[in-house]
């Protein structure tokens, strides 16, 4: 991959000057250049493949307990003038003198080596993979009567300066493929979803067969066609490794990240150092995890990203934080600001969150259950971070009968209050594995994130189905 | 407003890439452009204050069948010209559709509406601060246990135009504003939370009064909640939690989905899918609504469609691709999420025409049953291919016609198809909402609620 200078150092410590002219504390300039490529296939069909791309730059300005934040996508020294004296004027409490910055540069540091960039393949190559994914989900089973798939890649160069002097410098490359099956049969329609996403280049699909992703989905879709209504009430829950780290992200990850924490919003707050989990749960978000879809080499406010334990055998060990947060408690960041685009102001985030490994074979944990739902596939979830109250959809779930997996069920949500669940967790297996890659939505801003779990079970869950 | 946008510059620009078109090709260019701005409020302090501009231009290009797109977020001519370029190469990667095509226009006179309010663009930033202010400091005046998680205050402008080589040459643009305050309330060590809105295209005109006690009465009645057991109920949904139901129910309604194999609704066209005592539109020229719009993202007029008339399901609503390729007439529903998004069909600004009684009247008449108040994982526990959902919910208990306890951490779950059947009651309580579908409050029978 190349080298680039998305913005001359001399522009940026020009900028960072002018947008602390008003008397801020702090200023930053956040830029960054997006192409990307998406390919659609629906109904037997590649329907469009259509190219983007997006440059600009979102700059902040901090003073006191104010944030100005403008963004523009001109980036000509005019351009960002224009944008910093807007930013400045929003936070603007006084007058300032005026300082001027030195920008040391880090070295750009690389999370997830890319071998192949996207954007040296042929548009006709990634076309391909659709059609391949079209014919597997299809011959998959009769019942199966249509078929979206979509592929997409992403190349975004990143440059972020600040008023205390840091300089850093990153290339994040994701590659991603969804397919999604309907499938037809007296019951009426029922639809199954799979996907693959990767901070890695095209040689992904060199290592991952497409065939699998499109014969998972549709095997979801299929199965459901002889699923009976999910029941109503609490029992035990066996989650499948890699199926249900969404748990984990709901339950607790929005929890921990400090500034809801600082705020009174979670049910965490206050707790570091005390038993929040069962002794079982060591909980781990992980930036530097190579190649998943959470991982990044560096925040989007130039911290490094980190491997933070939050949780050590049950006990809360640590929030995750950004820059803000982290400055105003005299603490370091743990590279977890993160934000959509330059349009949008760094908040806390999650990157890979999983829960570490037990040591009990997975399937003595169902064996051991006698009646309860297994669930090896989870959808969206959501949480209030206040109450602790959470929500997460089944996508593939199936009954607990004397300590066999039997029946399948259709689709419902789960619900639990994170706090209780964590510590109802009363079984880990030793099987871990991460899940689908993630969109973690926050106060209308989408990050991509990761999470994962080894098989485990949660002695009580309420199940939302309508069965008695 | 509408009309062209003040200095016909986007529709300029919009009609340059269509004039560039080559013999054989069809071409569309939709240019937009918008500025907003964001104010949080926290503790008596402006947390933040975000100004953000953004415009952009999505051009399509259609040869043979086959389509190919791309979009840049810069009107800079050279970029133009690169887009331009890189969708017709892009169109060579696409697969013959006989139904491709742009939309044409349709004959259906753009409704004139009021979008545009001169006085929203001359709102200082200092009224605005001050506006997300008094709604903070309103709110933890009604109620001592009450704190305020932040108090926000929105506006967005946005112009846009579409021109195409098939004769479309359209402009429009439209403001808007809200206040948005979230709370806490704590007795204890327990918290609940709650919400309140105000939306309007004067920031004069907002009620900030209301928002305050929605958000106060929505955290402070919750709390002592606890766990129902599991049983048969009937549920009266807050005109909030409707309106998120709606948005569901529409995409249902989608005639791209009908057209490739995924609405439940597809094959009951005329027939009674609902009470007849649900009347659901789709209705762009209110200009109450949030999201009103005298064009849709094809650059057709946007229009008020009657989807479901007495419980009857009347139409589906079409972009131009899903009306050529069902044979139906258009409906003025192409919807673009933005400059880089294609258009696909969608509601636009759904509404269910409200009955008579308020929550109050309707509740006092109900012997045994919830008041759903938040519903939390539609989007995870919703499937609208299939109609099976299951929704976390908080809310109180209605017993003999009053309101009880508060219950949490329950789920209610049912069919879309069942549950548009069992509904008892529209309320006469319209409420607007910043979202795509206003609320009413509903009575729907016989939803299973799983707790204890």
């Amino acid at each position: 991959m190349t080298t680039f200078d998305l913005l001359d150092d001399d522009v940026l410590a020009r900028t960072l000057a002018l947008a602390l002219r008003t008397g801020a504390d702090f200023a930053e300039v956040y830029a960054t250049d997006w192409r990307g490529v998406g390919v659609g296939l629906d109904d037997g069909r590649i329907e469009e493949l259509s190219t983007g791309r997006n440059t600009g730059a979102g700059i902040r300005v901090i003073h006191c307990e104010t944030t100005g934040f403008a963004h523009t996508a001109d980036l000509s020294p005019a351009g960002l003038a224009a944008a910093a004296s807007v930013a400045a004027e929003a936070a603007r409490q006084g007058d300032g003198a005026t300082r001027s910055i030195a920008l040391a540069e880090r070295p750009q540091r690389v999370v997830s080596p890319i071998e192949i960039d996207p954007s040296s393949i042929g548009k006709a190559a990634k076309v391909a993979l659709l059609r391949r994914v079209d014919d597997a989900a299809r011959s998959t089973g009769g019942a199966i009567t249509q078929v979206s798939a979509g592929y997409s890649d992403g190349r975004t160069r990143v440059v972020i300066a600040n008023s205390d002097g840091l300089l850093a410098r990153d290339e994040r490359v994701r590659t991603l493929l969804r397919v999604s099956a309907v499938a037809n049969g007296d019951t009426g329609m029922q639809t199954g979803f799979d996907s693959l996403g990767h901070t890695m280049g095209f040689e992904l699909f060199d290592k991952v067969s497409v065939e699998e992703v499109a014969r998972t989905a549709a095997q979801r879709a299929l199965t459901k066609l002889r699923a009976r209504p999910a029941p109503s009430g609490s029992m035990p829950v066996v989650i499948k490794a890699g199926s249900g780290g969404v748990l984990f992200h709901e339950a607790c990850g929005h929890g921990l990240e400090a500034d809801l924490v600082a705020k009174g919003a979670s049910v965490y707050k206050g707790k570091v150092g005390e038993l929040v989990a069962s002794p079982l749960v060591t909980l781990v978000d992980d930036g530097t995890m190579t190649h998943e879809w959470g991982a990044i080499a560096i925040d989007d406010e130039g911290h490094a990203s980190q491997y933070n334990v939050l949780i050590e055998n049950g006990v809360l060990t640590d929030y995750m934080w950004d820059f803000l947060r982290a400055r105003k408690e005299g603490r370091s960041p743990s590279g977890n600001g993160r934000r959509q685009s330059y349009k949008h102001l760094p908040m806390v985030r999650m990157t890979n969150t999983y829960v570490l490994n037990g040591d009990e074979d997975p399937g003595d944990i169902v064996r051991d259950t006698d009646h309860g739902v297994y669930v090896a596939h989870l959808g969206g979830g959501s949480v209030n971070t206040a109450t602790g109250d959470f929500v997460f959809g089944m996508t593939e779930a199936y009954l607990i009968e004397n300590g066999e997996i039997t029946e399948p069920l259709r689709e419902g949500n789960l619900i639990g209050n994170g706090p209780q669940v964590l510590r109802d967790i009363d079984r880990l297996g030793n099987d871990f594995a991460m899940g689908n890659p993630g969109t973690c939505g926050k106060d209308g801003q989408g990050v991509p994130v990761g999470d994962g779990q080894p098989t485990l079970r949660v002695k009580s869950l309420t199940i939302g189905g309508t069965a008695s | 407003m509408s009309g062209p946008d003040r200095s016909g510059e986007l529709l300029a620009i919009a009609e340059r890439v269509v004039a560039m078109a080559r013999p054989g090709e069809q071409v569309e260019a939709y240019v937009g452009r918008g500025v907003s701005t964001e104010v949080r409020v926290y503790e008596g302090e402006v947390e933040h204050f975000v100004s953000a501009q953004s415009q952009g231009i999505g051009i399509r290009v259609i040869r043979d069948g086959r389509t190919g797109s791309s979009s840049a977020g810069s009107l800079d001519e050279s970029v133009i010209a690169e887009v331009l370029v890189e969708a017709r190469d892009n169109l060579g990667y696409g697969e013959v559709d006989e139904w491709a095509g742009l939309a044409a226009p349709d004959g259906v006179a753009v409704t004139p509406q009021n979008l545009w309010n001169d006085a929203l663009e001359s709102a200082t930033p200092a009224r605005k601060i001050q506006l997300a202010k008094d709604l903070e400091r309103r709110t933890l005046a009604i109620d001592g246990r009450v704190r305020v998680d932040d108090s926000n205050y929105m506006d967005a402008f946005g112009e846009s135009a579409v021109a195409t080589t098939t004769g479309i040459r359209v402009a429009g643009r439209e403001n808007g504003c809200h206040l948005s305050v979230g709370t806490l309330a704590d007795d204890g060590d327990e918290t609940q939370t709650g919400f309140g809105f105000a939306v309007g295209r004067d920031p004069e005109a907002l009620d900030i009064e209301k928002a305050a006690v929605d958000a106060v009465e929505r955290a402070t009645r919750l709390l002592g909640a606890t766990k129902p057991e599991s049983r048969r109920t009937t549920i009266v949904l807050d005109p909030y939690c409707t309106a998120q139901f709606l948005g569901i129910i529409g995409s249902t309604l989608n005639g791209e989905s009908v057209a490739k194999g995924r609405s439940l609704f597809a094959s009951r066209l005329g027939e009674s899918v609902a009470t007849p005592l649900l009347t659901l539109v789709d209705d762009p020229t209110d200009p109450r609504a949030y999201t009103a719009t005298d064009i849709d993202g094809e650059g057709l007029a946007a229009r008020r469609n009657v989807l479901v008339s007495d419980g009857v399901l009347k139409m589906f609503v079409q972009s131009s691709y899903s009306a050529r390729r069902l044979g139906a007439a258009t409906t003025g529903n192409g919807v673009r999420g933005g400059y880089g998004g294609g258009p696909g069909a969608g509601c636009l600004a759904l509404q269910i025409v409200p009955g008579a009684r308020s929550q109050a009247e309707i509740i006092a008449g109900i012997d045994d049953g919830i008041l759903i108040q938040q519903v939390q994982g539609l989007h995870s526990g919703v499937n609208p291919v299939s109609g099976d959902f299951s929704t976390g919910a908080a809310g109180l208990t209605i017993s003999k016609g009053a309101l009880g306890t508060p219950v949490r951490e329950f789920t209610i779950a049912s069919t879309l198809q069942k549950m548009l059947l069992d509904i008892a009651e529209v309320g006469g309580d319209l409420e607007w909402l910043p979202m795509r579908a206003t609320g009413v409050s509903l009575v729907i029978h016989d939803v299973t609620m799983s707790g204890a």
